[in-house]
């Protein structure tokens, strides 16, 4: 019987303040605690709560047949305590229900993977400690910010201890080989790699309410009946979105809710399937082959790489001078300027950069705040000059000080 | 498929975007085997026509006796105006008003019937009168020649187009490359208007260069929406002069505003943002290149501002002088509190400049790769400066997409949407 494997993606950025030029050197307010604050309470009245009682009751009503798991990121957890502490609450209850598995991932939701180890390696031990702190359970599974994985970042992700690895089942990578299947990395045959449906988790992520679409409206009956219809040797298929979809991206008025409901129960009832989590998968499947991912894959757009992030001579520039700056950060240990680095370092701020969006997805225009990617370049980078200044004013002084010898060469 | 089309300017004898528009136009349609009969006020002789028929409204002969001819000449004693209505102002408008007093308009008596207009072109005083006389021309024309649309650019030809579509019964087209609101904000010129709206209205179908335009149109003309298409402007593809290499004697970036130094234009927000500019980075200088009424107001703002070593005024710019602008520009602004179209920065981008244009601007509609701000919005305007000069990746987005962007804005499409105009037209007269 085949399986059915829920995770939901869990995030929101730090946006940023409007920082025009003349704000360098004057303040470091970069994050813009309003929108914060309003957009959080929104998307929990919208979508997380809501969300979550549908799931609890999903829980209550199904026990054993219906878990679900979560990767939440730092910087979202962090906007729960801080702005809607009702949200972390609700996640906290399904915890305790025993059905939910809390992923890891990277604190600050970052693209560290692909620049800096030390940095990755951080992120994740944070991430790990505040989900065994909030949920009571240990991260035994990891999945990437944006799904982003190659050869070299399964390595990484084993040797911090995780078995177990959440990816997209990017076309390119699998040929003809299914993604309903348990995979493992050619480059560490112990990582298993569970691979997103795209096709039908996009089925539920972008095309629910899109009356255009020729299977409109998707209900329960049809989207189970199309499990059914893989291949018979297929045995889990792996829906991978983010929560966001449940009332924010699908408003409450296209019944995406309902379909949460019924999808899951009839999936149950009549077919028999259950809904388990990558942990239980991992240790009840066999991988049938290793895959083989030289260059990183994602979970955005057509091509299913990096492009949506980095790529462009802006997204380039800014991701570069970020990261520069790391080991003068370290040095420096001041808490606060490594936390508004790290805000800084949320893949969001480079895919509002993003220029692919002229010729195709709309996907990328509706969640950017920004009219333009060059009107996000330009504010992201006022904010990060500032940052760099700071930093370097302050890696100066420190060693004058430890000298202790000359008083007065510490610039004003 | 022939089109009679109206102009008043024709290169090189142009004082801004207008005669650009036609001329490039022109030659799309002429591609696209549309025959095109264009005429003009006035030749110089210089003009470079290339495959387009041009005919000089001032060697057309015209019959005192005909009826068209009495209404407008009538009307023309009373239509004198003061010169403060006059919606351009110009160096060219001053080099054509010296000429006239040299010259005087006269009529030149051929026979007892038969009369030629002289026409000065441009912009001159007798603008009201010379618009009445060439609807009188058009008239005979019209007569004269055979074609299927009539095509008349902006309000100084609407009068002709409207006469010729009498006497010819051929479909009319009026394109409206600005309105009279752009050029005078709300204090309007009522005539110019009267004319304007007379236009649209006898017109079967008003093309707009963008959908700020056509909306302008529909909301404050009250034309009926059915028949204002929106076909944005194209640009020409470089001369070859601009390949030549300039040489900057300055170490400083470059932040250029270039177009007529007028209320239309937003000249004074540009010396703001330079003026905030210049407080963060004092290594940067500002050129303001261009003519017009408000010009001697900017330059004192700028010496009271005490940035006179940074700001630089070079006034009225044209040809090679403009590629050289461009070629040494870093930034190039355009403020403009409404442009309809606005030609330049595609002029710029074409030279590999990036470019900051208003958000209240048409060719903001079709850009991707250029800033966008308020243009009352002094402080993006401030920060999209900084931004370019100080992130060099900005440059480098700008010379590898925005010229391509540019490229792919050809004349040859709004060419074939006209055409595509032309043909519904005579579809429905069929």
């Amino acid at each position: 019987m085949k399986s059915i494997c829920f995770y939901f993606q869990v995030h929101q950025p730090y946006r940023l303040s409007s920082y025009r030029f003349f704000d360098i050197g004057a303040h470091d307010h970069y994050f813009d605690e309003y929108a914060n604050r309003y957009i959080m309470q929104q998307v929990a009245e919208k979508c997380y709560l809501p969300a979550n009682e549908v799931l609890l009751g999903l829980i209550k009503k199904h026990g054993e047949a219906f878990k679900v798991s979560f990767s939440i990121s730092g910087l979202a957890l962090e906007q729960f305590e801080q702005y809607a502490p009702k949200v972390l609450k609700s996640f906290q209850k399904l915890a305790e229900t025993g059905n939910v598995e809390f992923l890891a991932e990277t604190w600050a939701h970052s693209l560290a993977a692909l620049k800096s180890k030390r940095e990755f390696s951080e992120q994740v031990k944070m991430h790990v400690q505040k989900i065994k702190s909030l949920f009571g359970q240990k991260p035994v599974t990891f999945r990437n910010t944006e799904l982003v994985y190659s050869n070299d970042i399964g390595n990484m992700v084993y040797k911090l201890g995780f078995d177990t690895m959440l990816t997209e089942g990017a076309k390119h990578i699998l040929g003809w080989k299914s993604p309903n299947l348990m995979y493992c990395s050619a480059a560490n045959p112990k990582l298993k790699l569970l691979l997103k449906n795209f096709q039908l988790s996009d089925d539920i992520a972008f095309r629910f309410s899109e009356r255009a679409w020729n299977e409109w409206p998707l209900t329960a009956e049809k989207f189970v009946s199309w499990i059914e219809k893989t291949n018979p040797k297929d045995e889990v298929i792996n829906l991978f979105m983010d929560y966001e979809t449940f009332g924010e991206h699908q408003w409450a008025e296209t019944g995406i809710f309902e379909f949460l409901k019924s999808f899951p129960a009839l999936a149950i009832e009549k077919s028999g399937m259950h809904f388990k989590t990558p942990s239980e998968l991992s240790e009840e499947l066999q991988p049938v082959a290793q895959l083989n991912v030289p260059y990183p894959i994602s979970w955005a757009d057509e091509e299913r790489d990096l492009t949506a992030w980095l790529g462009n001579e802006m997204q380039d520039e800014a991701f570069n001078k970020l990261y520069d700056i790391e080991s003068k950060i370290r040095k420096i240990k001041d808490d606060k300027m490594i936390r508004q680095w790290r805000y800084l370092q949320a893949s969001d701020h480079f895919y509002y950069m993003c220029t692919k969006w002229f010729s195709d997805g709309d996907v990328h225009k509706y969640f950017n705040p920004y009219s333009s990617p060059y009107d996000a370049f330009i504010n992201y980078m006022n904010i990060l000059s500032d940052l760099v200044i700071r930093v370097n004013k302050q890696a100066t002084r420190k060693p004058a000080k430890r000298a202790g010898t000359r008083k007065t060469d510490v610039p004003a | 498929m022939k089109a009679l089309m109206f102009g008043w300017e024709f290169p090189p004898h142009i004082s801004g975007g207008l005669g650009t528009a036609c001329y490039g136009l022109t030659k799309a349609l002429l591609k696209a085997d549309v025959e095109i009969l264009f005429v003009v006020p006035r030749m110089f002789g210089d003009e470079e026509p290339g495959n387009i028929r041009l005919i000089s409204a001032s060697e057309v002969t015209v019959d005192v006796r005909d009826e068209v001819y009495k209404s407008h000449e009538n009307k023309i004693s009373i239509m004198e105006i003061d010169s403060t209505l006059l919606p351009y102002s110009t160096e060219e408008e001053y080099f054509h008003l010296v000429e006239q007093i040299e010259s005087g308009t006269r009529l030149e008596q051929l026979n007892l019937h038969a009369r030629k207009f002289k026409f000065m072109g441009g912009y001159g005083k007798n603008l009201m009168e010379e618009v009445r006389r060439y609807a009188i021309v058009a008239s005979n024309i019209a007569r004269d020649n055979t074609f299927d649309i009539i095509h008349a650019h902006d309000w100084l030809t609407y009068l002709a187009g409207i006469e010729a579509r009498k006497v010819s019964g051929k479909p009319l087209v009026v394109h409206m490359h600005a309105t009279e609101f752009d050029r005078s904000g709300d204090n309007i010129n009522q005539l110019v208007y009267t004319i304007e709206k007379a236009g649209m209205e006898a017109a079967d179908m008003v093309i707009a260069v963008s959908h700020l335009t056509r909306n302008v149109v529909i909301n404050r003309y009250g034309i009926d929406p059915e028949k204002v298409i929106t076909v944005h402007n194209g640009v020409e593809p470089p001369r070859d002069s601009i390949s030549f290499n300039i040489k900057r004697h300055v170490d400083e970036k470059i932040v250029t505003f270039l177009g007529r130094i007028t209320y239309q234009k937003g000249p004074e927000y540009f010396i703001e943002a330079a003026y905030k500019v210049l407080q963060k980075d004092p290594d940067v200088r500002f050129v303001m290149a261009g003519s017009g009424d408000l010009l001697p107001g900017m330059i004192r703002r700028v010496a009271k501002l005490g940035m006179a070593t940074r700001f630089h005024f070079t006034g009225f710019l044209k040809g090679d002088d403009v590629d050289r602008m461009f070629g040494l520009s870093d930034v190039y602004v355009m403020p403009s509190v409404s442009e309809p179209f606005g030609i330049s920065p595609l002029e710029a981008m074409r030279s590999s400049v990036p470019v900051i244009i208003s958000k209240q601007s048409g060719v903001a509609e079709v850009l991707n790769h250029a800033l966008k701000v308020d243009y009352w919005d002094v402080d993006a305007i401030a920060d999209a400066i900084y931004g370019v000069l100080h992130y060099p990746s900005m440059h480098a987005m700008f010379r590898n997409y925005g010229k391509a962007e540019v490229e792919n804005i050809k004349w040859d499409q709004a060419g074939m949407k006209v055409k595509n105009i032309y043909k519904r037209m005579m579809q429905a007269r069929s």
